[in-house]
């Protein structure tokens, strides 16, 4: 499906990270043997640049440079980033994170842990060829179903069970056909794993279908009505799709989260999720302060297709919930038909049954069995315009504020990089005014502290420079997914009107000899 | 019998005789009232001319079908219903709110917003008229009620008739004949000896309460079909409207596919709009008259029950009478012309009421036919502009 396989992103992005390792490069980990006992010097992550530029490229390699010069300030913490929310810490930090396995070079693609390791650039292309040989021979042969929703416990711990059903040709899998079961914060928990990692690199994570506490409270409370069973059936196919679009993305598929939700059978509880837990509410809260953050980010755009396309998501944005408004308006009065011609049928009937002459009696009952079947078709009709029509919109109106994110991400790295441009001016002036003082020992400190910052302003521009990259490839590769999406859904979605109508042709043909049989 | 449906009036099915034409050949709107020009074609020896016509108003058909109703002579005949006001009270106020304005609605979406009130303004003023032509009509065709004076004067006095509508006082008297007639209905059913000689009428009167009954529900829940229908229909515009959007900000394929999903989805709206108004025309307004037809017979047979009670009462009182030996000539006569109204009753509200089981059943049979062949139509206008859509679609690169 994605014409370019794109190198895997390592676990983390950030530049102040222990372990900063640039795209593509742990590609080669299994491969080659030697790349973790290679490190010239103790740097992390220091790469050889051009190599790493045409794998971070995928097919074109580009320009960017990579600085050799990175010395520990990835050694430094995490001070910089007060904005980040904890659930940025990438799981291959040495912070804690729950539900984490340890990471082992496996036959294709993981992200490192413990190193800063480095590789030789020949080794990379080969390996990369290697790995785009596979990946598009296997040319995305995987499924996803996700199916049977099973209510497990009782009362208000009780939750639904759905069983993950994997289909594959792809031999990072060990089998072909395997499932499992899952609940609702697994997947929760792995759209938080993938957005810590990804996000924030400028890859667009498809979003987790949403919360929702009365749905749920329902379903556990034990009603067995059709309001819930059309939430379960209505989370269950949105679980689907979300699971569906996460391994459609080349670089998330490679992801060793990713497949061990798919694989294990045991997975361990992602706690985190909760809505009104604490890491909820922290996460919430970070939501927040990042929006006010955004709205006082004010960058210099020097390159114009990001404000394009920024402005055109967001008018798509807006274009698509006016849509999505109108069409929840057409589901919900298709539902009012549907039950007033079943009311309907059955007042036909009835008047049927009173009518004394022969032949319209039974030319009545024919004629509320007909609506009756109508009533049928105007909830199949209703069941396409949610499932098909509606839920995709509102899976697009969910993407594209993750798309929205990803360019919120670029500015604020932005930021960062204009941070470290300040800092470092003013370090050179602190330094200045040593020398004017003639204090040697702090002279000797500012002299360092400025070299810090040099390099902390080389990786900004690095960390700009790839993040912008990588967008631009994403959103790419978003829109071609999204006409692809679109085109798909409304064929279908068309064709089960086509359906419909013709049933509707069949009754009513069935009908009319019967009308005119009154005699 | 072979009858035939004028063509203005799809509900009720009219045996055509030429020697009395009536139609209502033009109406106008005005601010609270419709003003209705009923044209008259004949060669009966009654009236002046040939051909002739007269304005009316609503009131004036209600007075003269009053007028029918309180007539003994027409005691044993189905009176035909009386036409329902004239009410654009919805519509207006519709129309006023779109006037108000949304402003989040586009200047296309608000077109056509205006277009399907107008639209659906203009086919309450076409119900409207049709239901009083077809009053008038069903008098015109009806042997003994088309020869009435008042009918007379209605179709060919050229002033105001000077009816006023009904004031409280009339009203509320109207208002409790009914419940008197109802109690009394009750009570006379009840009333031991007053027993059904005739099982056609016994049957009839089981028949009719029943059936009136379920029809008036019928009746009811076929309009909140139609509604609905109307609603899907209206729902289609601001999505058509959102699809052109998107599709002229599209610099992709998605484009044309919403362009053309926009105009599909036009043209959804009006198919589903004309089957709403078929729905209406063919089902709802049907059931909403032979409601109307099937409670002026179940009048008639009250009528013909009371005039049964009379006639025992005039028995009893003629036994009592003879009895005491006094005044018995007079209850002897009484006794007479109670017999004889009730056997006059009788014998018409037969006819009647097998005529209105004829009329009942052709009706029906035409609008269920009708009914089907427009269903039938319109599913295949659908599925129709669905596949050539599909098709547009499908061959994009």
């Amino acid at each position: 499906m994605a014409a370019e396989r794109e190198p895997p992103p390592l676990g983390d992005g950030k530049p102040t990270d222990f372990e900063d390792l640039e795209d593509g490069e742990d590609l080669f980990t299994s491969t080659v043997s030697t790349l973790e006992s290679s490190p010239s010097s103790p740097e992390p992550a220091s790469l050889p640049a051009e190599d790493i530029s045409a794998n971070s490229n995928g097919p074109k390699p580009t320009e960017v440079v990579l600085d050799d010069d990175r010395e520990d300030l990835f050694a430094e913490a995490t001070e910089e980033v007060s904005l980040d929310s904890p659930e940025r810490e990438p799981i291959l930090s040495s912070e804690p994170s729950p539900a984490v396995t340890p990471v082992t070079p496996t036959t294709l693609i993981a992200p490192r842990i413990e190193s800063k390791s480095m590789s030789a650039p020949v080794i990379f292309d080969r390996s990369r060829e290697e790995i785009e040989e596979e990946a598009n021979g296997d040319i995305f042969d995987i499924e996803i179903g996700v199916s049977d929703p099973e209510k497990v416990g009782d009362g208000m711990n009780a939750y639904m069970a759905y069983r993950v059903t994997t289909k594959t040709s792809l031999s990072m899998f060990s089998k072909s056909e395997f499932s499992v079961k899952r609940r609702f914060s697994d997947f929760l928990g792995l759209h938080s794993k993938l957005a810590s990692k990804y996000l924030h690199v400028g890859y667009i994570v498809p979003p987790a279908p949403e919360k929702s506490i009365v749905g749920m409270t329902k379903v556990k409370v034990g009603k067995e009505d059709s309001s819930s069973t059309e939430f379960v059936e209505k989370r269950r196919a949105a679980l689907e799709r979300y699971l569906q679009r996460t391994v459609k993305h080349p670089t998330l598929l490679q992801d060793p989260d990713l497949r061990q939700f798919l694989e294990s059978s045991e997975l361990p509880r992602a706690v985190n999720t909760q809505a009104l837990s604490g890491a909820g509410i922290l996460r919430m809260a970070n939501k927040a302060a990042d929006a006010v953050n955004k709205m006082t980010i004010k960058m210099n755009e020097s390159d114009a297709w990001f404000e394009e396309k920024q402005q055109q998501f967001e008018n798509l944005d807006q274009q698509l919930r006016k849509l999505h408004v109108s069409v929840e308006a057409l589901v919900c009065h298709r539902k009012e038909l549907s039950a007033n011609t079943a009311a309907f049928a059955k007042s036909a009937a009835m008047l049927g049954n009173s009518e004394d002459h022969t032949a319209l009696s039974r030319a009545l009952s024919q004629l509320a069995e007909v609506e009756e079947k109508i009533d049928q078709l105007h909830q199949e009709h209703a069941f396409a315009d949610f499932y098909m029509f509606s839920e995709l919109l509102s899976d697009y109106i969910r993407l594209i504020a993750a798309v929205k994110g990803v360019f919120d991400h670029r500015m604020k790295c932005w930021q960062k990089w204009e941070d470290a441009q300040i800092t470092l001016l003013k370090k050179r002036e602190a330094e200045a005014k040593m020398m004017v003082a003639n204090k040697p020992d702090k002279i000797q400190q500012a002299k360092n502290e400025i070299r810090e910052w040099e390099a902390k302003v080389q990786q900004g521009e690095r960390d700009f420079e790839q993040i912008s990259k990588t967008i631009r490839k994403e959103v790419g590769r978003f829109e071609k997914e999204r006409v692809k999406d679109f085109k798909t859904v409304i064929i279908k979605y068309l064709e089960s009107l086509v359906q419909t109508q013709q049933q509707l042709i069949k009754y009513w043909e069935a009908f009319l000899p019967e009308a005119k049989a009154i005699a | 019998m072979e009858t035939y449906a004028e063509p203005s009036c799809a509900s009720v099915d009219l045996q055509g005789d030429s020697s009395l034409q009536v139609e209502i050949s033009d109406a106008v709107s005005e601010r609270d009232k419709v003003k209705f020009t009923v044209q008259t074609k004949s060669c009966l020896p009654h009236f002046a001319q040939t051909e002739f016509s007269v304005v009316r108003q609503h009131e004036e058909f209600i007075w003269l079908h009053d007028a029918y109703v309180e007539n003994e002579e027409y005691a044993g005949l189905i009176i035909p219903p009386a036409p329902p006001r004239p009410d654009f009270e919805a519509s207006r106020e519709k129309l006023q709110k779109l006037g108000e304005g949304d402003s989040s609605v586009t200047r296309e979406e608000f077109a056509k917003m205006k277009q399907e009130l107008e639209a659906e303004y203009l086919a309450i003023f076409k119900k409207t008229v049709a239901m009083h032509e077809v009053f008038l009509q069903r008098l015109a065709a009806h042997p003994t009620l088309r020869r009435d004076h008042n009918f007379f004067v209605f179709l060919e006095y050229g002033q105001d008739l000077s009816v006023r509508g009904k004031n409280r006082k009339e009203l509320l008297g109207g208002f409790l004949r009914n419940i008197v007639k109802s109690a009394d209905e009750a009570l006379i059913t009840g009333m031991s000896g007053l027993k059904e000689v005739d099982d056609f009428f016994e049957h009839e009167r089981t028949f009719l309460l029943e059936y009136h009954t379920r029809i008036r529900d019928a009746c009811l829940r076929a309009d909140r079909v139609m509604r609905a229908h109307k609603c899907l229909a209206d729902d289609y515009i601001p999505i058509s409207a959102a699809l052109s959007s998107l599709g002229t900000q599209e610099v992709n394929q998605l484009r044309t596919s919403f362009l053309k999903l926009a105009e599909l989805f036009e043209r959804l709206r009006k198919l589903e709009g004309r089957v709403a108004s078929d729905e209406d025309l063919k089902l709802s307004d049907m059931l909403r008259y032979y409601m109307r037809d099937s409670q002026a017979a179940k009048d008639l047979l009250y009528r013909r029950l009371r005039a049964l009670a009379d006639y025992e009462n005039a028995n009893k009182a003629l036994d009592k009478a003879r009895t005491r030996n006094r005044e018995v000539r007079p209850a002897e006569s009484h006794q007479q012309l109670c017999c004889q109204r009730f056997e006059r009753l009788s014998d018409s509200a037969k006819q009647e009421l097998m005529d209105f089981k004829s009329r009942r059943v052709s009706s029906f049979r035409k609008n269920l036919i009708e009914l089907a062949e427009l269903e039938l139509k319109h599913a295949k206008a659908s599925t129709l502009i669905l596949r050539n859509t599909l098709v547009a679609l499908k061959g994009e690169p």
